[in-house]
């Protein structure tokens, strides 16, 4: 429930008719119901991980939801995840291999770019694909289904929305999330090799030596650990988003609308967290 | 123009609450009972000591106008709301107690939303068989044969394999009754079950409401604007204004009730009570 700044009344509306005062309590009663609608938000997101997580026992009763959730996340963001995480490749090497051409060290790049994408670019880029394409679809669907009742009548059903509906789509993106990550690492290390081959003379075999000497399974399954937890993020945002809308159609928006900026946020956010907690 | 409520709820107390009269002198037990229940939503008073009782095998119409609070009545019986103050119970179970009795409650009940509130990802047949997949352990060909039963009841066996979004409004609503009465429940909730359709297909919906309750037996518990199918249907009904039940009795003391309000509301006059501007 969106809560709206309460009108007031008695000495209170006294107070607020006086204009600079008046205008002081609107700005109060405004910022108070922000932080209200704020701290209800991530109360209902909280609750639905919990909720989801509880769910998760009944998983395999859902298999049929899951297979298509994930077919959906992987094939409907496929095409996006292989071309920002080609091209944050072929960057990241055209960069560091311009700088360290001054210092006639070009041929490093295969130690940077394929931890670079291991650790950092392959999940951050796979989730804001996927935050933007299947945060965004989740969150307006759900959204679509509570102002059109549909979440009232699985209620009714005692059909619990969440093990229905937000458990099936977080496994999905789950899966999705880390196998996506998984090609998108290896995509953007090979678009590397392409640059440093075609533009900076490296030879593909030492990049590809290099990248085998640096590399460790930390980097692997700590950027793997990352996609796991952007997924869930991910998709906590929306499915809470979605299942908040009111309002028709503009509520719908502004819930697919938040899913997005609210994923990026904490993307960045939980990025930094883990990889201050692991490295 | 102004609706003043507060005056009129002040000039209509609220009315003791008569029993069936078509029952013979017999007083059947309550299947639905709502007592002095308040509910505030978005800053505004909607149910404000709502009493009602509704006998098992009646089928009861509250009227009213728009924005009188007869949909969020039905949510409060079905658990969707819970009440601010007071208390609902369904066949002497209070529906916010203990969560495995509002599963039970739920069980009892099917409900009718208003646009249908059906799922549009899966089909009319899918729909219907929901709830027996969900909560029942039956065979593929069993729930087939349960499904298609209900859906031939509302005349829609040819259109199982359809999408909602391929029916048009009465079908919809046929199949969200068909969905409502798949586990044959003993109480049903129909929430402006006419409302947006043409003339023949509100006497379809009226005729399987009929039917429903004198093959069935069921309890209905309708909420509508119609007078036509309240007349109809009810074998009590009674008004809604101001949070209240201004009054409750059969249709024909509706009929020829003296109330201006009552007479204003079922003759749809735009001058009156209802409509006087406020001093």
């Amino acid at each position: 429930m969106v809560s709206r700044p309460s009108e007031p009344n008695g000495v209170a509306a006294f107070l607020a008719s006086i204009p600079i005062v008046g205008m002081i309590y609107r700005r109060i009663a405004a910022m108070n119901a922000w932080f209200e609608n704020a701290c209800d938000g991530a109360g209902h997101a909280l609750d639905l991980l919990a909720h989801s997580l509880r769910a998760l026992a009944s998983a395999h009763k859902k298999t049929d939801a899951i297979v298509l959730q994930t077919y959906k996340a992987v094939f409907g963001s496929l095409v996006i995840v292989f071309l920002t995480a080609l091209f944050s490749g072929m960057i990241l090497a055209l960069q560091t291999g311009i700088e360290l051409q001054r210092y006639n060290q070009e041929s490093s790049i295969g130690y940077l770019v394929p931890v670079a994408m291991f650790r950092e670019m392959g999940p951050v880029m796979t989730a804001i694909s996927l935050a933007g394409l299947i945060g965004a679809t989740y969150a307006a669907e759900l959204g679509t289904m509570k102002v059109s009742e549909e979440l009232d009548a699985l209620e009714v059903m005692s059909i619990d929305p969440v093990y229905f509906l937000a458990m099936p789509r977080m496994i999905a993106l789950s899966l999705s999330a880390t196998a996506l990550t998984l090609i998108a690492n290896i995509i953007g290390s090979v678009g590397g090799a392409v640059v440093g081959q075609a533009y900076l003379n490296v030879d593909a075999g030492l990049y590809f030596r290099n990248a085998e000497t640096l590399l460790a399974a930390k980097d692997v399954f700590g950027g793997l650990l990352k996609a796991l937890v952007f997924a869930v993020t991910i998709s906590t945002i929306a499915c809470s988003q979605g299942m908040r809308a009111e309002h028709g159609a503009e509520g719908v928006g502004t819930a697919t609308m938040r899913t997005v900026v609210y994923s990026f946020t904490y993307i960045l956010m939980f990025d930094y967290l883990i990889g201050w907690a692991l490295y | 123009m102004t609706v003043r409520v507060a005056d009129v709820v002040d000039e209509n107390p609220i009315v003791e609450h008569p029993q069936p009269t078509s029952f013979k002198g017999k007083v059947p037990p309550v299947a639905v009972e709502l007592l002095d229940v308040h509910k505030t939503l978005g800053g505004r008073e909607v149910l404000s000591g709502l009493s009602l009782q509704v006998y098992r095998g009646e089928t009861f119409a509250i009227i009213g106008g728009s924005g009188q609070g007869k949909s969020v009545t039905l949510k409060h019986i079905v658990g969707l709301l819970a009440p601010d103050r007071g208390v609902a119970r369904v066949n002497g179970l209070a529906v916010n107690g203990r969560s495995d009795h509002l599963s039970e409650i739920r069980r009892q009940i099917g409900y009718l939303f208003q646009e249908g509130a059906l799922l549009r990802s899966i089909t009319v047949f899918e729909n219907v068989a929901l709830p027996l997949r969900e909560h029942e352990k039956l065979a593929q060909k069993q729930i087939e044969e349960r499904v298609m039963n209900k859906l031939a009841l509302v005349r829609l066996a040819d259109a199982a394999a359809k999408y909602p979004s391929e029916l048009s409004g009465g079908m919809r609503k046929r199949a969200s009754l068909a969905r409502a009465i798949v586990r044959d429940p003993s109480i049903i909730l129909y929430d402006e079950p006419t409302s947006g359709l043409d003339p023949v297909t509100s006497s379809t919906i009226n005729d399987l409401i009929l039917d429903l309750q004198r093959k069935l037996g069921v309890t209905s518990i309708l909420v509508t604007h119609d007078m036509a199918s309240a007349f109809r249907v009810a074998h009590r009904m009674g008004m809604l204004l101001g949070g209240k039940l201004i009054k409750i009795g059969t249709p024909e003391e509706f009929k020829t009730s003296e109330d201006p309000v009552i007479r204003q509301f079922i003759h749809g006059e735009s001058e009156g009570p209802l409509t006087r501007e406020a001093p």
